[in-house]
């Protein structure tokens, strides 16, 4: 038990930031019925823009600058490259989210000059060791499954409660008649992609802490990790997306602890297979019928 | 066809040969312009496979990279001179496998026709073995829709990944080293002539009656199901071809490179050919042919520039640095992919081209009057 603990609770904490992204990719696909590639690589803009926000001002500035300008980019993002594509085919609305992530990339090594930027302690408070269960570990651990949940009640208080959220559910059932209905369906689209944006920017604080550096190429994979999560638990349903994340970031980091990391990556895609397979509509999602 | 879009075709196709010749011809071998064409053809041959399964059958799949690396290792593991195996699997004792295929062919018929018959023979081993691997990851993948699709195979590329990359595979795949020194063509023209004869077993296939039902199937399922078309075997059809020509183009691509590692194989090597499909018109093989050349020639030639400090006589060090190109690239990517859907060619195809420039003459002329 004392072997396997560490590799436990770092596995919470990458699931919650996992969870983080997850939500995202969810809110977006409940609606658009679009994987954002792009996702992944706003997630990488995020830990990007923190390593030069933190070296350049003080964190009461810098942290709310993160969120603020990783809000904008994925506002921008669905006004520039989804919106004109409205009512094209599905195809082309992922290629232009692929296009999206290219574009992203490229700019970024363009800025970075393809050097990874160096996590230097951005929020010391979180970078702290504490004691947990007789192990050493960093504060950000403790503080991520926390900080994940709370923003996830919040999150479902809003889509439960609120009139934006019921616009979002509406939306979501049948985007035709929500139209009709009056939403205005353009602002509930942005709207969940300001949200999505939000957390993956408080899941790259986190879990960028962890990290020596960002490298473009860093959201590339929790992106696609958040994405399988997010399948997992049945896309579209935010408690899926928590749940199938956690489970993710746990079965990683107990393969890891086995001495098997070269398949930690292989392990998450093989699960997507397998449930793509078995229960195609994931853990909690709904059946879904072809209209012909 | 008629009989003017025939020559129009042979002559185009005739032309396209004698540059190429005259470029190997009249240019050393490490010419930018040969490293264009070789690159090129690679490309152009792996996103007509791509388009085969995209644009024709209407199945998005995101694999090509897996299928390509299975490819690039094959061609490297089996053709790899038996002397030369001690210093590449040096971590791995020398490796698991005596033979290079290159070397059993040149036994029977000397050096070179063996050399060469024993290079194609490891591309099509590599070409089949993505075939299978298609077959068995078709078996549970092929049933998913769309977006599900693409990312399943997308997943399946990176297990791929993994598995190369693992140190038990090592005595084959060399882990994570680089395999090295096995045969490659150095000039253009055998990179050309290869990609052109594949695409061209594409097209055909394309024209047969399998390639109408690809295009029913993509059409309309439903429909498709209706007439009669058995979805899942024509799926797993498209699906294991285009993988076996991705797979040989795998193969050409390690050929190009010189050496062989699984890193360059990621996803972003998938969505590059992807881009370049968009680029040509996601169901016209000649778009896809056109955009390859045109793609790499301009990302390694023309806006080279852009990366350097110097591009069409403006110095400026500052803007035009490392990464300036690729950032100018897919901005322009971007714009075809919003407002110019139909990419370079549409749906139309190379003996359509007289046709399209006539009437866009015509329609000038009538603007005129």
């Amino acid at each position: 038990m004392q072997e396997i603990l560490p590799y436990l609770i770092n596995g919470i904490s990458v699931g919650g930031q996992y969870a983080l992204i997850a939500i995202g990719y969810t809110l977006v696909y409940g609606i658009l019925r679009l994987i954002n590639f792009a996702h992944g690589d706003v997630f990488m803009v995020a830990g990007l823009i923190m390593v030069y926000a933190t070296t350049a001002m003080p964190m009461y500035l810098a942290l709310p600058l993160v969120l603020v300008v990783t809000v904008l980019l994925g506002f921008l993002i669905e006004r520039v490259a989804y919106k004109p594509l409205r009512s094209a085919p599905r195809m082309s609305l992922m290629i232009s989210a692929i296009g999206v992530s290219y574009l992203i990339q490229n700019l970024a090594f363009y800025i970075t000059g393809g050097v990874p930027q160096p996590v230097t302690n951005p929020i010391p408070w979180i970078s702290e060791n504490v004691e947990l269960f007789g192990q050493s570990t960093k504060r950000v651990t403790l503080v991520t499954p926390v900080l994940t949940i709370l923003l996830v009640v919040a999150l479902v208080y809003l889509i439960n409660h609120t009139k934006i959220g019921m616009a979002m559910r509406a939306a979501a059932k049948d985007f035709e008649t929500a139209q009709l209905m009056g939403i205005k369906i353009n602002a509930v689209i942005s709207m969940t992609f300001v949200i999505g944006s939000f957390l993956a920017a408080v899941g790259a604080m986190l879990y960028f802490t962890n990290y020596p550096s960002v490298s473009i190429t860093s959201g590339g994979m929790p992106g696609l990790k958040a994405f399988v999560a997010a399948v997992f638990g049945g896309i579209g349903s935010i408690p899926g997306a928590v749940v199938g994340a956690f489970v993710i970031g746990l079965c990683e980091e107990i393969i890891k602890g086995l001495g098997y990391t070269t398949f930690s990556d292989a392990f998450t895609f093989a699960l997507l297979i397998v449930v793509l397979c078995v229960r195609p509509t994931g853990l909690f999602g709904e059946k879904v019928t072809d209209k012909v | 066809m008629s009989k003017k879009q025939t020559w129009f075709v042979m002559i185009v196709l005739a032309v396209a040969l004698v540059a190429c010749l005259a470029v190997d011809l009249m240019l050393p071998s490490y010419h930018i312009a040969v490293t264009v064409i070789k690159k090129a053809a690679v490309y152009a041959l792996v996103a007509v496979s791509m388009n085969l399964l995209n644009g024709f059958t209407g199945l998005f799949s995101l694999g090509q990279a897996g299928f390509m690396l299975l490819g690039a290792y094959a061609y490297g593991v089996l053709t790899i001179p038996v002397d030369k195996r001690a210093g590449v699997y040096q971590y791995f004792d020398g490796g698991a496998i005596h033979f290079s295929i290159p070397e059993i062919f040149s036994n029977v018929l000397g050096d070179t026709v063996g050399t060469t018959v024993g290079m194609l023979a490891a591309l099509l081993v590599g070409g089949i073995l993505a075939a299978l691997v298609a077959y068995l990851i078709g078996l549970p993948v092929l049933r998913l829709k769309s977006d599900y699709l693409a990312i399943a195979t997308l997943g399946f590329a990176e297990i791929l990944r993994a598995f190369f990359q693992w140190n038990a595979l090592g005595p084959i795949t060399n882990g994570s080293n680089l395999l090295k020194s096995y045969p490659t063509f150095s000039h253009a023209t055998p990179y050309v002539v290869l990609a052109g004869v594949m695409i061209a077993f594409i097209v055909l296939l394309i024209r047969s009656t399998y390639g109408r039902a690809f295009k029913a199937i993509r059409d309309d399922e439903v429909a498709a199901e209706a007439m009669g078309i058995n979805l899942s075997r024509h799926k797993r059809l498209a699906f294991v071809i285009s993988s076996f020509f991705a797979g040989i183009g795998g193969g050409m691509m390690a050929m190009y490179m010189g050496t062989i590692a699984a890193a360059p194989f990621k996803s972003t090597l998938t969505y590059e050919i992807l881009l370049i499909v968009v680029i040509g018109g996601i169901g016209s093989i000649t778009g896809s042919v056109l955009a390859s050349f045109l793609y790499i020639f301009s990302s390694e030639w023309l806006l080279r520039g852009l990366d350097s400090g110097t591009f069409l006589g403006i110095n400026a060090p500052d803007l035009f640095k490392n990464g300036f190109r690729m950032a100018v690239f897919s901005i322009i990517i971007m714009v075809i992919v919003l407002f110019f859907r139909r990419g370079l060619m549409g749906d139309k195809e190379l003996p359509d081209i007289p046709n399209m420039i006539r009437g866009v003459g015509r329609r000038k002329k009538e603007a005129r009057k």
